[in-house]
C-alpha cells in the first residue's frame, strides 16, 4: 500500500486516495486533429516499466488533484507536489 | 498405551500440564507446550490425512509451517478449516479431524485414484478444455476440489480485530539473528516491533542442542528476551506471522493466541521505516519413490520433534542427505533410543568433520534411496550403490532426508527484491533490496551460528548513523562446522514405477513435471501451473527448488537462468476472517441516511440500498399487503392526488465564479451559459470517450452562481470528473465548485394536487404556473421554513422539490404529512419513482443507459448541441455516429401483446424469437397504473423506426411479443409536468 504525498495533507495511505490513470498528452482540440488522433488520445495511455507520473485524487481527505512520478516496478515515488497550504 | 511415545524427560513441554483432546473422534492427550502433530506422535498416530489428488496416506512430514501434508480440520468452538498439525497449538478439548477422505482416513474410497494415474496426467484440468469437453468433468473436478469445511460465519466465539502500527524498525523472525538484531537496535532508543510466527522464540535454537556463552543456547535466548521486554520502545510478539510484504514497507502481521480470549486473531498493518527480515531458512526434500509414505521425513522436523517436544518419532531410523546438516543431529537422536541404521549420502566425498560424528554408523556414500516399501507406515527400504550398482533393503519405520536448505526468502521476494543462486549452498539467496529492508542470517544464506551473530553484528551497526552497537562479548561455544551440500535435484527414476513427489501437497509427480517437460512447458511458471507443483497452502517451500533443478537439469542451465516462481502473499495461510478484521458489510462502506429514516421506518417502510449506499424506503405496504398492491397504491396517489417523495440523496453541487458558464458547457451536452437568474436546464454528461456519464439539471442562482443536481449513484464521480477537468484542463479557469450533497435535504411534492398542498403548507413565493414555471426555481418561505423550491419532475405530474437545510428537513416532511392529509397525501418510495419514470420513459442510468448508448439511441439527439464547437463526448459521438448509425440499439417503449404479462428485466430480444444472437433487450417493465396493463422499455436495433412493429423477446420457455411503440406512455406532450 502506497505512502502518497499530498500537496496539503502530506503522506497518506493509498486507501484515501483515489487513482486517476497516467499523464497522457493534453487534450487536443477536438475539431483541429484527425480522427486517429482522437482515438490515440483517447486510447493510448502511457504504461511505461518504470517511472510513469500519474493523478492522484485525495478523495478521502482535502480533494485535491495532483500529479506525483511513480516507478511502477519500486513503487518509489520518485516526484511529489509542492506542499501548499 | 497413550503417549507411548513420549520421552521421560527433556523438550520443551510441560508435563504437568496435561491437555486431552480429540483427533477424528478417538480421546488422547498430550502436554502443554504440544502442537497438535506432536501430541498425535507421542500417541503413535502415524496417518493424518489424504493427499489432495491421489488420496494417499499421508503422514507428519515437517515440524512447522514448512510441512505439506498434515492438514487437519478443527472443529467446535475452534472451527477453522485446513490447519497443519505441526502449528495447530495444543489446547484443552481440541477436537480435529482429518480432511480429503470418506469415509475415514484409515480407509478412504478415494484412494483407488492413484491406480488410474494415467486418467489424471499433469494439465489434465486443461486438457479438458480442449477436448473432449470441460462440462463432462467439471462436476467431478468440482466435487474433488477444496480440501476442508469452510466454519460457520460468524464465528461461534469472539471476533477478528485490525490495528494499525508504525515503528522505526521491523524486525522479523525471533530466532538468534533477530533477537540479536532487536536488542542491538533498540538501545539505541528507536522503536522497535520484533514478531515470530512460532509459539516461542529462539527460532532453530529451540530444536538444537548448541551452547552460547557455555550455557544452553536457550538459556541466552529467555535472557535476550526479558531485557527486549524491560525497553518501552520494543514490542514483541510471538504467534505472529509477517504474511505480506507490501509497497513503502507495509507489512501484515497476523497475530494468533491474542491477550485478550475475545479476539480470535488479529491483523497488525505495520509501517516500518527499516524491516530487518530474519525469516530463517527452510529445509528441502529428497525426490525418491514412495517419498510421501508415513514415517518418511525431513531430517529436521525429526530432530525437532526430539528436542523440542521429546517425542521419539521413530525406533529405527536411516537418514537419506546430499548435506552435511544431519550428521549434526546423530548424538541428539541416539541419546532419545532411537536407533540409527545407516545414513545414505549422494555425495561421492564426505567430509571428515561429518565422518568423524558417524564413527559408530554405517554411512554409505555415492548412494541413492530407491523405494520405500510400506503403505501407511515404513516397513523398509532399497537403497543403491551408485559405485557398484547394487541394491540393498534396510528395514526401518523411519526415514529421515535432507536436500539442503533454502533460505526463507519469501519476503524479500515479495518486496520485489532480487534474489541469486548461490552455488555453495545451492540455493536461491537476497541480492538487492527494492524496499528499505535487509536480510540478515539464514534466510540471508548464512547457516552457522557465529557467521549469523557476526554479521547481524555489522549490518545493525551500518543500519543507521545513530545506531551505536555496545557489542555483547558473546561468546559461542557451538561446534563449528562448515556446511557443504552438493545438490541432488532428483535421483533417476526413469524405470520407477512407483510415484515420487516433488510436491507432495498437490501430488506432483516425477512424471508429472517430465511430462510438461516434454509437452513443451519449460518455463518454470509454465510448469508450476500446468502441473500445480508449489502451488496450494504451502506454496512448494519443501519442494520447489527441486522442480526448478530438474527443469535446469534437463535444460542444462543453471538455476539462475531459470529463476524461481513468483513469491506472492500470504506467506503462509491466512483466515480470511483475518484479513477482513471487523471490515463487514457497513463497517466497510457506512450506510447513508436522510433526517427521514427513523419516520420511514417507524411506518413501516421496506428499506434497502439505493445508489452510493442510500438508504432509501422502496415500498410503504401496509398490513397483509403485498408488494405490488402498495407500489400501485403510491402510484396512484402521484398520477390522480399528491404524494411526497424524499429527494435528498440526489447530488447537489454550487458553482460559483466567472467561468462557471463555459464550464458548464464543456461538460454538460447542450447549453447552459444562456440560462437567466432563477431558470435551469435537463442535461447530459458525457465522457471524452462519449458515454453518457450522468443527467441532471442546472439552474443558474445569479451571474456567477449556479447550481447543478446529479443522480444520486454518481454524484461523487462527477465531484471527481469535474475537479479533474478544472485542475488539468482548465487550470486558469475560475470555478470553485462545493459539494452540497449532505446541505440541502428535499422532499418532493408532486402530483396534480401539489400546487394546492403548497398553498396550504404556506409560502410566500407566488408559485402561480406564470410566476413559477417548470424549470425554475425559487428561494422564500414554506411552511416557515426558509427553502428553495424547484419546479423540476422525475415523475411526469406536477412538482414541487422543496429544498431545506438538513435540520429543518424532518420538520418540513412531518408538516407535509400532516397539512397533505386532506389531499390523502402518501409517502412514495423508490419502487412507485421507478414505475412513473418508465410511463414517462424518463432515463434511469444503468437501467437505459449502459455504455454503449448515446443520445441519439435515446431519442435525445435535441440534447446535442449543434452550436457549441466543443464539449466533452462531442468529437467522439459523432466519430462513432459517423462510422455506423445504422444497426444501434434504441430506446423504445414496449408493450406486451398480453397486457397482464410482465416482461422480466433484462430479457433478451431476438429477431422473431429465434435462437439466434440479440437485437436488444428489455431495460425495464412495470404495472402501469395509467394504462392498466404492464408498459416496458426496451433498446431494440434501429428501434426508432419501427414502432408499430412486433419484438419478441426470448424466454427460457416461452416468448413473450410485444408491440415496439415511442418510449412514453403518460402525458406524452408533457402537460402535465408544466401544468
Amino acid at each position: 500500500m502506497l505512502l502518497i504525498n499530498c500537496p496539503f495533507c502530506k503522506e497518506r495511505n493509498e486507501t484515501e486516495f483515489v487513482y486517476g490513470g497516467p499523464v497522457g498528452v493534453d487534450r487536443p482540440d477536438p475539431n483541429a486533429v484527425a480522427d486517429q488522433e482522437w482515438v490515440d488520445f483517447l486510447t493510448l495511455v502511457p504504461n511505461p516499466t518504470g517511472p510513469v507520473f500519474e493523478k492522484w485524487w485525495h478523495a478521502r481527505g482535502c480533494g485535491e488533484w495532483f500529479v506525483i512520478c511513480r516507478d511502477t516496478v519500486t513503487h518509489e515515488i520518485l516526484e511529489s507536489p509542492d506542499e501548499k497550504s | 498405551m497413550k503417549n507411548h511415545r513420549r520421552l521421560e524427560s527433556g523438550g520443551r513441554v510441560d508435563r504437568s500440564k496435561r491437555l486431552n483432546f480429540s483427533f477424528n473422534g478417538r480421546q488422547y492427550y498430550g502436554f502443554e507446550g504440544d502442537t497438535l502433530a506432536s501430541a498425535l506422535i507421542a500417541n503413535g498416530v502415524k496417518v493424518i490425512a489424504r493427499s489432495f489428488k491421489y488420496h494417499r496416506p499421508r503422514g507428519i512430514i515437517g515440524s512447522g509451517i514448512e510441512d505439506p501434508a498434515s492438514l487437519v480440520e478443527l472443529l467446535d468452538e475452534n472451527a477453522s478449516g485446513n490447519n497443519l498439525a505441526t502449528t495447530v497449538i495444543l489446547k484443552d478439548g481440541l477436537k480435529a479431524k482429518s480432511i480429503n477422505c470418506w469415509p475415514s482416513v484409515n480407509f478412504d474410497f478415494g484412494s483407488i485414484i492413484q491406480y488410474f494415474p494415467k486418467l489424471v496426467p499433469a494439465g489434465f484440468y486443461y486438457k479438458t478444455f480442449m477436448w473432449p469437453n470441460w462440462h463432462l468433468f467439471e462436476p467431478s473436478i468440482r466435487k474433488a476440489a477444496g480440501l476442508a469445511n469452510a466454519p460457520q460465519v460468524p464465528p461461534k466465539k469472539g471476533h477478528f480485530e485490525s490495528r494499525n502500527a508504525h515503528t522505526d524498525v521491523l524486525v522479523i523472525g525471533s530466532g538468534p539473528a533477530g533477537l540479536a538484531a532487536s536488542l542491538t537496535v533498540a538501545k539505541t532508543g528507536v522503536k522497535v516491533f520484533l514478531v515470530d510466527q512460532n509459539s516461542e522464540p529462539g527460532g532453530n535454537l529451540l530444536s538444537s542442542k548448541l551452547f552460547i556463552n557455555k550455557q544452553p543456547a536457550i538459556a541466552w535466548v529467555d535472557d535476550m528476551v526479558s531485557e527486549l521486554a524491560k525497553m518501552d520502545n520494543v514490542t514483541h510478539m510471538q504467534n505472529s506471522t509477517a504474511w505480506a510484504y507490501r509497497e513503502h514497507n507495509l507489512i501484515i502481521v497476523n497475530e494468533r493466541e491474542v491477550d485478550n480470549s475475545s479476539i480470535i486473531e488479529r491483523s497488525w498493518r505495520v509501517r516500518a521505516k527499516k524491516v530487518v527480515i530474519a525469516t530463517g531458512a527452510i529445509e528441502r526434500a529428497l525426490v525418491f519413490a514412495n517419498n510421501d509414505r508415513p514415517g518418511v521425513m525431513l531430517a529436521s522436523a525429526v530432530q525437532t520433534f526430539v528436542n523440542r517436544y521429546a517425542v521419539k518419532v521413530g525406533d529405527n531410523l536411516v537418514f537419506f542427505t546430499n548435506n552435511d546438516s544431519v550428521y549434526s543431529y546423530i548424538d541428539d537422536l541416539e541419546n532419545a533410543g532411537i536407533n540409527i541404521l545407516a545414513i545414505i549420502d549422494s555425495r561421492k566425498k564426505i567430509p571428515d568433520q561429518c565422518l568423524s560424528r558417524a564413527k559408530k554408523i554405517k554411512v554409505m556414500a555415492n548412494s541413492i534411496l530407491k523405494n520405500v516399501n510400506g503403505y501407511k507406515q515404513v516397513r523398509s527400504i532399497n537403497v543403491q550403490s551408485l559405485d557398484t550398482g547394487k541394491f540393498e533393503t534396510i528395514s526401518c519405520d523411519l526415514v529421515a532426508h535432507s536436500g539442503g536448505w533454502n533460505p526463507a526468502v519469501h519476503l524479500h521476494s515479495q518486496s520485489r527484491g532480487s534474489l541469486k543462486f548461490n552455488e555453495k549452498i545451492a540455493a536461491f539467496v537476497p541480492n538487492k533490496s527494492i524496499q528499505n529492508s535487509i536480510n540478515i542470517g539464514a534466510c540471508n544464506g548464512t547457516f552457522a551460528l557465529a557467521e549469523i551473530f557476526k554479521e547481524t553484528n555489522q549490518l545493525m551497526s551500518k543500519l543507521s548513523g545513530e545506531v551505536k552497537s555496545e557489542s555483547r562479548e558473546d561468546n559461542f561455544e557451538v561446534d563449528e562446522q562448515h556446511y557443504s551440500i552438493e545438490p541432488l535435484w532428483s535421483t533417476d527414476l526413469s524405470d520407477e514405477k512407483e510415484k515420487a513427489f516433488f510436491d507432495i501437497q498437490n501430488d506432483v509427480t516425477y512424471d508429472d513435471i517430465q511430462l510438461a517437460l516434454l509437452e513443451g512447458y519449460s518455463n518454470v511458471e509454465h510448469v508450476k501451473r500446468y502441473t500445480t507443483g508449489g502451488m496450494g497452502f504451502d506454496q512448494g517451500k519443501t519442494g520447489n527448488i527441486n522442480i526448478i533443478g530438474a527443469i535446469a537439469e534437463q535444460q542444462g542451465v543453471g538455476l539462475d537462468s531459470v529463476g524461481t516462481t513468483t513469491f506472492r502473499s500470504p506467506f503462509t495461510p491466512v483466515s480470511f476472517g483475518s484479513i477482513n478484521g471487523v471490515r463487514q458489510g457497513s463497517v466497510v462502506l457506512p450506510f447513508r441516511h436522510t433526517p427521514v429514516t427513523k419516520w420511514n421506518l417507524e411506518k413501516g417502510a421496506f428499506m434497502y440500498e439505493a445508489g452510493a449506499r442510500w438508504r432509501r424506503p422502496g415500498y410503504f405496504p401496509k398490513k397483509e399487503e403485498g408488494f405490488q398492491e402498495a407500489v400501485n397504491r403510491e402510484c396512484e396517489t402521484v398520477r390522480y392526488g399528491v404524494g411526497v417523495y424524499d429527494g435528498s440523496p440526489l447530488g447537489k453541487f454550487e458553482l460559483k465564479g466567472k467561468d462557471v458558464g463555459v464550464f458548464l458547457d464543456l461538460i454538460y451536452t447542450n447549453i447552459m451559459s444562456s440560462l437567466k437568474p432563477g431558470a435551469g436546464r435537463y442535461g447530459l454528461m458525457l465522457s471524452d470517450d462519449g458515454l453518457i456519464f450522468d443527467d441532471g439539471v442546472a439552474f443558474r442562482i445569479d451571474e456567477n452562481r449556479w447550481f447543478i443536481s446529479t443522480s444520486s449513484g454518481h454524484s461523487d464521480a462527477i465531484n471527481q470528473h469535474m475537479k479533474k477537468v478544472l485542475t488539468f484542463d482548465r487550470p486558469d479557469w475560475d470555478v470553485k465548485i462545493t459539494n452540497t450533497t449532505n446541505q440541502w435535504n428535499n422532499a418532493t411534492i408532486c402530483g396534480p394536487l401539489a400546487r394546492q398542498l403548497l398553498e396550504k403548507l404556506s409560502t410566500n413565493i407566488d408559485i402561480d404556473n406564470e410566476a413559477f414555471p417548470f424549470m425554475t426555481f425559487r428561494e422564500g418561505m414554506v411552511a416557515e421554513i426558509p427553502a428553495r423550491v424547484i419546479r423540476v419532475s422525475f415523475t411526469g405530474e406536477l412538482s414541487f422539490e422543496i429544498n431545506v437545510a438538513p435540520r429543518n428537513m424532518l420538520k418540513l416532511w412531518e408538516k407535509i404529512i400532516e397539512v397533505g392529509n386532506e389531499f390523502k397525501i402518501l409517502p412514495v418510495g423508490s419502487e412507485a419513482s421507478h414505475v412513473l419514470r418508465v410511463e414517462k420513459g424518463f432515463l434511469s442510468l444503468g437501467h437505459e443507459v449502459d455504455g454503449t448508448v448515446d443520445a441519439y439511441d435515446l431519442g435525445m439527439g435535441w440534447l446535442m448541441s449543434k452550436k457549441k464547437i466543443d464539449y466533452i463526448g462531442k468529437r467522439s459521438v459523432n466519430l462513432r455516429r459517423g462510422e455506423k448509425s445504422k444497426g444501434r440499439r434504441e430506446l423504445v417503449g414496449l408493450l406486451p401483446h398480453n397486457p397482464n404479462e410482465a416482461i422480466p428485466e433484462g430479457a433478451p430480444i431476438t429477431p422473431k424469437g429465434k435462437k439466434v444472437g440479440t437485437e436488444g433487450f428489455t431495460t425495464a417493465c412495470v404495472w402501469s397504473v395509467v394504462n392498466k396493463r404492464w408498459v416496458g422499455l426496451g433498446l431494440i436495433e434501429d428501434g426508432h423506426s419501427r414502432h408499430g412493429e412486433e419484438a419478441c423477446i426470448r424466454m427460457k420457455d416461452r416468448i413473450i411479443r410485444a408491440e415496439i411503440t415511442k418510449p412514453i406512455f403518460h402525458d406524452p406532450d408533457g402537460k402535465l409536468l408544466r401544468s
